[in-house]
């Protein structure tokens, strides 16, 4: 266990220093939604209907911007080679590095996504349902880009290929996280049925996908 | 051809593009199949052999290519 | 199958039964073109543009087919290192990429006279748009990595977390089809086929089908062959290298 946490703590360490990476991804997420209303007009009610759809797509390109880095770093220099002979099985390596990247990008972004919600007149009572679908579904935004972080590790051009290999992916999460915020809007349908199967597939995700990361990290080392 | 109706394009659009499809692809994977089996035929010419390939070859009075 | 993990024995298998089933296709497609023209009748709401189905459906059924054999395959190098797994698996995504295609394509053709426009988000079309993308994801895959064992492996996963994921996706997108289109019955194909037309159909079907198998029997000898080309030349250039040092 306290492998686990010392690795988690190291994580978290190196990517708040490093710090770019987390600003990037939130100064991305402000930049997409600040230029979307410049194509779609300024049209408020436009703009309402779409913003739980284009918070959660820009939420979904932002995180997928900094997944290389799940496990690049360790890859170039060496640690992740030390890790697979360490005490901690590969998958549970996996499945705390993916944890590192839901806590350092995945939450702020979700945290973030209320505020740029004004931009695009996002409704109040949609906002409270809309971080929790978002915080509900970006741990299977971050464990499953972990899947192709390890599958495109040291390969050219990995961060679109990364993007294009998991994108079809999030479909599930995109469907339920929009349709969680959307029924807070558009009335009689409730929230829950959703944001229920939101919390199922980020609970299977975290489950599964470590163990195809993992398998994905020893083909990338042989 | 019977009469296909009013939207007889579409349905004509629908066939062509299946046909330029299928046959595109079936040109590709039989023109590569015959480019392999060209270059396999040269390679076993120069007398090149599979390491796996065993005696199963013909003997062939090794040419040397080069002096 | 051990009598065809030998490669060898599966070109001489591929030879002796290219040519029997390349004859059994055309016949296949000669009867079912003629069934789908001359002997289907024009559907009662939709006229004779359902005559697209019986290329839409098929299409979709073999993209589909396509993604479990390469899944089976996946299978196969991960678990039984079956040697000509990863070959059946990438000669597999552009056959299977193309009837994804071919689908969508034909969806679209069927659905302007229909509905008035190219595209709709229906539920089908949509969860075969997803499945044309995840074949998109194997080809880029398999053209990023140079080398072919790491290559069929790293494929394998992504196929398989693809197929775990392809009930999910469906099983969503229906969902989110219901939610936006309560009231209408947006099947395309009618929401029963009556059986004048599932002869035809059926013909049809076993005519890609077949094709199929065809196609990728002859990419897969190719594959093989592609592979000893390659460890040919790079003995050629170690003797052209140890005879010029």
């Amino acid at each position: 266990m306290s492998a686990s946490l010392a690795l988690l703590a190291r994580d978290l360490k190196l990517a708040f220093r490093e710090g770019g990476a987390i600003g990037t991804a939130l100064g991305f997420y402000l930049v997409v939604i600040a230029i979307a209303p410049l194509g779609l007009g300024p049209d408020l009610n436009l703009l309402a209907r779409i913003a739980p759809g284009l918070l959660w797509v820009a939420l979904l390109l932002a995180a997928l911007l900094s997944a290389g880095r799940i496990f690049h770093n360790d890859y170039e220099d060496g640690t992740l080679d030390i890790l697979t002979c360490g005490p901690l099985p590969l998958s549970l390596v996996a499945a705390i590095k993916s944890l590192a990247h839901w806590i350092t990008t995945g939450v702020p972004l979700a945290l973030l996504a209320p505020l740029l919600g004004l931009l695009l007149n996002l409704p109040q009572q949609a906002s409270p349902f809309l971080v929790l679908a978002m915080l509900a579904g970006t741990p299977a935004v971050s464990f499953i880009a972990a899947i192709g972080a390890s599958l495109t590790l040291g390969l050219k051009r990995s961060g679109l290929l990364l993007a294009l290999l998991v994108l079809p992916l999030y479909v599930p999460v995109l469907i339920f996280g929009v349709a969680t915020a959307s029924a807070a809007i558009t009335g009689p349908a409730s929230p829950w049925p959703p944001f229920l199967m939101l919390c199922a597939f980020s609970l299977a995700s975290i489950v599964l996908a470590p163990l195809a990361a993992s398998a994905a990290l020893r083909i990338a080392l042989r | 051809m019977p009469d296909l109706g009013p939207h007889a394009g579409f349905i004509l659009a629908a066939y062509g593009v299946t046909l330029v499809a299928i046959v595109g692809l079936a040109l590709a994977i039989v023109a590569d199949d015959r480019k392999q089996q060209r270059l396999l035929a040269d390679l076993e010419r120069k007398g090149i052999r599979r390491r796996s390939a065993g005696a199963a070859k013909p003997a062939r009075p090794a040419r040397k290519k080069r002096s | 199958m051990p009598s065809l993990a030998n490669p060898t024995r599966f070109l001489t298998l591929v030879a002796a039964v290219v040519p029997w089933l390349t004859a059994l296709t055309a016949i296949l497609f000669a009867t079912g073109l003629y069934l789908a023209f001359f002997v289907a009748p024009p559907d009662y709401q939709q006229g004779e543009t359902v005559r697209i189905m019986f290329i839409h459906v098929p299409a979709a059924w073999l993209a589909m087919f396509g993604y479990m054999l390469i899944a089976v395959a996946s299978l196969g190098t991960l678990i039984w290192r079956h040697p000509l797994a990863d070959v059946a698996a990438k000669t597999a995504v552009p056959i299977g990429a193309t009837f994804a295609f071919i689908t969508l394509v034909t969806g679209s053709l069927w659905g302007k006279p229909m509905w008035g426009t190219y595209w709709v988000w229906d539920a089908r079309l949509t969860s075969m748009l997803v499945l044309f993308l995840l074949y998109l994801g194997l080809a880029a895959l398999w053209q990023a990595i140079e080398e072919p064992g790491r290559a069929g492996r790293a494929a394998a996963i992504l196929a398989l977390v693809g197929v775990i994921n392809i009930p999910i996706i469906k099983f969503s997108v229906d969902w989110w089809n219901t939610l936006h289109q309560p009231a209408s019955v947006v099947r395309l194909g009618g929401p029963t086929i009556d059986p004048s037309m599932l002869i035809p159909l059926a013909v049809m079907a076993i005519a890609f089908t077949v094709l199929f198998v065809v196609l990728h029997l002859i990419a897969m000898r190719a594959e093989i062959l592609r592979r000893r080309v390659h460890a040919m030349q790079k003995t050629q250039v170690e003797h052209a290298a140890l005879a010029g040092a």
